[in-house]
């Protein structure tokens, strides 16, 4: 069916129903809407519904539900059919497929570029699917950047997994019983996930190092306290690829990179690895004799097992221990701290909506003009509308953009300042004040003298001045410049009418500001205090 | 030896001593400590060089007395009753008061005939002294008084540009030099008041028109300038009367009024020339969209959020800006760092050298709200701490905490320091409206994915904050 592109409005007027299902997915503890969130969503028009149960591994029972205003459902097939929105974790299975239909909207992760057959599916259904995954890149759309969120929760995590099979402290503590070194933690990858590991891990008091292909990041690790890897390698190679993801390097890097990883092996606890590739299985950068060059009790979190993962010996979903290092694959870290991620999973989904209900009545409009939502939404009325057009704008400076630009070039040097410019000033400086002292009577070269010996004084006396004190300083120079009173004094005795009274307002305006200007000085220097 | 020999004898010994004694009030100011004593000195200097002269007045004693007494009682008044935040227009009237007098004296001088009897050389030298402390007198009494008029929002803060403004003012210089020549020949003939009369008036228009053209927020620059020419309009009436004591203290105002307009020029990048030719601000809107490219959306933040966010933290820094002092916040801003620090919360002040509407304008707002000195830091002082600020508050500041200073070489503003708060974890900015700062230029601080914006009045704002914070 053929609707006119850019509009998607609600059939009847009503406001449009969002429904929460249990996640069907083994072991899945989060859940797409806490209460809080739905609070939030009613105040947006829409009605809130839940299938019973759906919160409760995420410590949100059903009864919080129900006091957030949100209708609990017992059925999972009357949820479906009675709602327009559907909001998602984990993509729909078996069943859930199904009940998807044209007019619904189905919000959830998707992974397009995985699931071909799911998408062909879902599409058959002649539903609208967004997937939280294919959220465009963009600064607009960080707020409900789930992929972030999700990560930024599984580094957090990795540190608390890695610490419970580490047999150590991470902190360094010097005590009764004698010393303890701190734990080293490397870190590869310092994307969200990275950067949340290295500041978790941090925290705790761990020595943190971090690699990543791309230089840029290197701000950001040190930021956090954390020691910054670099690679002995002669090219200048850039691993940022399209939209601040990593890309593929090099045979010569890798090579490099491996070095790299071999030696800190050696002296390292803990490694938490975080490094993907966009639509690419993951790199493999623990290879299986770097893990038996690591020391006995050590510990390996592999957070990208589901593409492969980054440790050779690591398993997915599981955890293992190989030559004394204990090897963690877990890949529902997220879900291991199911109340956070379900919190921010859900606001996610709020701004999203937010988004598509511009007029914040309880309906929604796929508006295919908008970027993010363009972006997000991969199967529109049973069309599959992924891969979406190549964004307009990058976070990052485009890699292509800075290559175009000239080199800087230098065809005129600046101009140093030559001794002669120097020397040419002070000539003719020199020549003007011999002019002026040849014909100018001495009482004014005498003048001249103490009036140039006072600037240098005061230069040197103003530089001293703290800048705190400079509206002080401001105040005070005015009532002391005042000093001009001493020429109206000299005047006022004068016979003449005309002298007398000018002479008389000077005295007057300069007595104001003689009396005003130290009077507020003080006033303000008053101010001035310690604790 | 006669008498009148040791009367000027003591008496220039008197001006030598308050010549020390001003010297040692301008040094005292190096420290909050030192600088209440230094103010003493400075009056001091002051009345020793008055007593000192006061000895040689022959006649006229009720008209002097009369004047200096209801001068300093009003002056007296006005230093009390002045508002904080109104100092900036306090200085700039109280420099139009030096201006004037320089002006007054000069004509006092000229008209004096009797007085002394130079010939040659030294007719002329005394001529053009008459001339330039007239000429000097009168544009600082005239830009002051602009400079009031728009610190005090008597007058609009937008720079006056005239079409063909700097030939304009090129114009009025030359024939201020033309007039000058006139004005010396004449002299030597015993006339001169006509020409004198025209240059006054000219020099008055240039300083009108001078302040007319540069708008509000570059007036730290405006006011620190003229208060080094009220420095040398009294500089110029010491060459004029031959005292040396004028000189002298001219010289010191002065080059201290020079170096405070560097100081404010080297913190906006800004060439002084370009500063005082005027007209910045007026249209740099367009090129900030051209370079700014994505901005992204601005995320607003509660005061409810703000107090929680900032009882959370460890370090909070506060930027205050010209808005804080428009809002008169600082009180409300004393009272949430005390809250804070009764909470453990390390508080901290940056300043940036032009913040507000004159130099060190924020420290004495801050000093009036009871905030101690030693809390309150300059931009070098902590520029390099922020990475370990967990919140920066922006209070009513803009161009001094644009990271486009630093990132667009083509910005209007680039080059400028900053306070680079974007490098902490989180920074709210107070503000009215999305509006741009003084420079015209989008700011992309408010777009950054660490920076919470709290849209609404300082004031109210942070009282919210601070019912939250003590709730």
């Amino acid at each position: 069916m053929v609707r006119p592109s850019g509009t998607w409005v609600a059939d009847s007027s009503e406001q449009m129903q969002i429904g929460i299902p249990n996640e069907t997915y083994e072991g899945e503890c989060r859940v797409a809407t806490t209460p809080e969130v739905a609070e939030h969503l009613q105040k947006l028009g829409f009605t809130v519904a839940v299938e019973s149960g759906a919160g409760e591994a995420a410590s949100f029972p059903d009864a919080v539900y129900r006091a957030a205003g949100v209708q609990v459902m017992e059925d999972a097939a009357e949820l479906w059919s009675s709602s327009d929105i559907i909001f998602k974790v984990r993509a729909p299975q078996g069943d859930e497929i199904g009940r998807l239909n044209e007019g619904k909207i189905l919000v959830s992760f998707i992974w397009p570029a995985q699931n071909e057959e799911l998408m062909k599916e879902l599409a058959a259904t002649g539903g609208t699917v967004m997937a939280m995954d294919s959220v465009p890149r963009i600064s607009r759309a960080q707020k409900l950047d789930a992929l972030s969120s999700m990560a930024n929760i599984a580094g957090y995590r990795a540190v608390v997994e890695a610490a419970q099979h580490f047999g150590r402290f991470f902190t360094g503590q010097i005590t009764a019983a004698g010393k303890v070194p701190p734990a080293k933690v490397l870190v590869i990858g310092a994307g969200v996930a990275g950067l949340a590991a290295i500041g978790a891990a941090r925290s705790m008091g761990a020595i943190v190092r971090a690699f990543d292909t791309r230089p840029e990041v290197k701000e950001q690790v040190e930021s956090m306290a954390a020691e910054f890897l670099m690679l002995d390698f002669e090219d200048d190679e850039d691993g940022a690829g399209e939209g601040g993801y990593a890309k593929v390097m090099s045979e010569a890097f890798i090579k490099a990179e491996m070095d790299l990883f071999r030696e800190q092996a050696r002296e390292v606890d803990i490694i938490i690895t975080t490094a993907l590739i966009p639509g690419k299985p993951a790199p493999k950068l623990i290879l299986a004799d770097m893990v038996e060059l690591m020391r006995e009790g050590s510990v390996i979190v592999d957070l990208a097992t589901e593409q492969g993962g980054n440790c050779e010996l690591s398993e997915t979903g599981k955890v293992v221990v190989k030559h004394g290092v204990t090897l963690v694959g877990y890949t529902d870290l997220p879900s291991r701290l199911a109340a956070q991620s379900s919190q921010l999973y859900g606001t996610n989904l709020r701004h999203l909506l937010t988004d598509l209900s511009p007029e914040k009545d309880g309906t929604v409009d796929v508006n295919m003009e908008d970027e993010v939502i363009r972006g997000t939404t991969v199967i529109k009325d049973g069309e599959i509308t992924w891969p979406p057009p190549a964004p307009k704008l990058s976070a990052a400076p485009r890699k292509e953009e800075a290559e175009k630009e000239p080199p800087p070039s230098d065809p005129e040097p600046a101009r140093k300042p030559t001794a002669l410019g120097a020397v040419i000033p002070l000539v003719l400086g020199g020549l003007a004040l011999l002019g002026l002292g040849a014909v100018a009577p001495d009482i004014f070269m005498e003048q001249f003298t103490v009036f140039i010996l006072a600037c240098f004084v005061g230069y040197m006396v103003i530089w001293n001045v703290t800048p705190a004190l400079h509206t002080p300083l401001m105040s005070v120079t005015n009532a002391i410049s005042s000093i001009i009173i001493i020429g109206a004094l000299l005047q006022i005795s004068s016979g003449s009418n005309w002298i007398m009274w000018l002479a008389a307002v000077a005295i007057l305006i300069t007595s104001v500001n003689i009396v005003g200007g130290f009077a507020v000085t003080r006033r303000m220097l008053e101010m001035f205090r310690r604790e | 030896m006669d008498w009148e020999q040791i009367f000027t004898g003591a008496r220039d010994a008197a001006y030598l001593g308050s010549i020390v004694l001003f010297i040692l009030a301008l040094g005292g100011l190096s420290h909050p400590e030192t600088a209440r004593r230094g103010n003493l000195y400075g009056i001091l200097g002051m009345s020793v060089a008055l007593i000192a002269t006061l000895a040689f007045i022959t006649g006229n004693h009720v008209l002097l007395v009369g004047g200096l007494v209801a001068g300093g009682a009003t002056g007296f008044v006005l230093a009390r009753r002045v508002q904080m935040t109104q100092m900036p227009e306090l200085v700039a009237i109280l420099h139009s008061l030096v201006g004037l007098a320089a002006v007054l004296v000069g004509f006092a001088t000229f008209l004096d005939v009797d007085g002394h009897q130079y010939d040659g050389a030294e007719k002329t030298i005394h001529d053009v002294e008459i001339y330039l402390g007239i000429l000097i007198g009168a544009v600082t009494f005239s830009g002051s008084v602009i400079a009031f008029l728009k610190l005090s929002g008597r007058i609009g803060g937008k720079p006056l540009t005239l079409p063909a403004r700097h030939w304009l003012n090129l114009g009025l210089l030359i024939v201020t030099i033309v007039v000058g020549v006139i004005f010396v020949r004449q002299s030597a003939d015993g006339e001169g008041l006509q020409p004198l009369l025209i240059m006054t008036v000219i020099a008055l228009l240039f300083g009108i028109h001078m302040v007319m053209a540069i708008g509000g927020a570059d007036m730290p620059v405006v006011v620190s300038m003229l208060n080094s020419y009220s420095g040398w309009a009294a500089a110029a009436t010491g060459f004029m009367l031959n005292n040396n004591l004028l000189i002298v203290v001219g010289a010191l105002v002065g080059s201290s009024g020079a170096i405070l307009s560097y100081i404010m020029c080297r913190a906006m990048n800004r060439k002084f020339l370009a500063v005082i030719a005027g007209g910045f601000g007026s249209s740099g809107g367009k090129v900030a969209a051209g370079a700014a490219g994505e901005q992204g959306e601005a995320v607003s933040i509660t005061a409810e959020e703000t107090a929680e966010v900032m009882a959370e933290a460890r370090e909070v820094m506060i930027i205050p800006g010209y808005g804080m002092a428009v809002a008169q916040a600082q009180h409300t801003v004393n009272e949430m760092t005390k809250a804070l620090r009764g909470k453990g919360v390390n508080v901290r002040f940056g300043i940036h050298p032009v913040a507000g509407r004159m130099p060190g304008h924020m420290n004495v707002l801050l000093a009036e709200a009871k905030v101690p000195y030693d809390i309150v830091f300059e931009m070098d002082e902590i520029n390099d701490d922020f990475p370990d600020i967990d919140v920066s508050v922006v209070i009513g500041a803009n161009d001094i905490v644009n990271p486009s200073a630093l990132d667009e070489p083509d910005s209007p503003i680039a080059g400028m320091p900053v306070l680079e708060c974007w490098k902490g974890k989180t920074t709210i900015v107070l503000k009215r409206s999305m509006a741009t700062g003084y420079a015209g230029v989008e700011n992309p601080l408010f777009f950054k994915e660490n920076t919470r914006m709290l849209f609404g009045d300082a004031r109210e704002s942070l009282e919210s904050v601070l019912k939250a914070l003590v709730s």
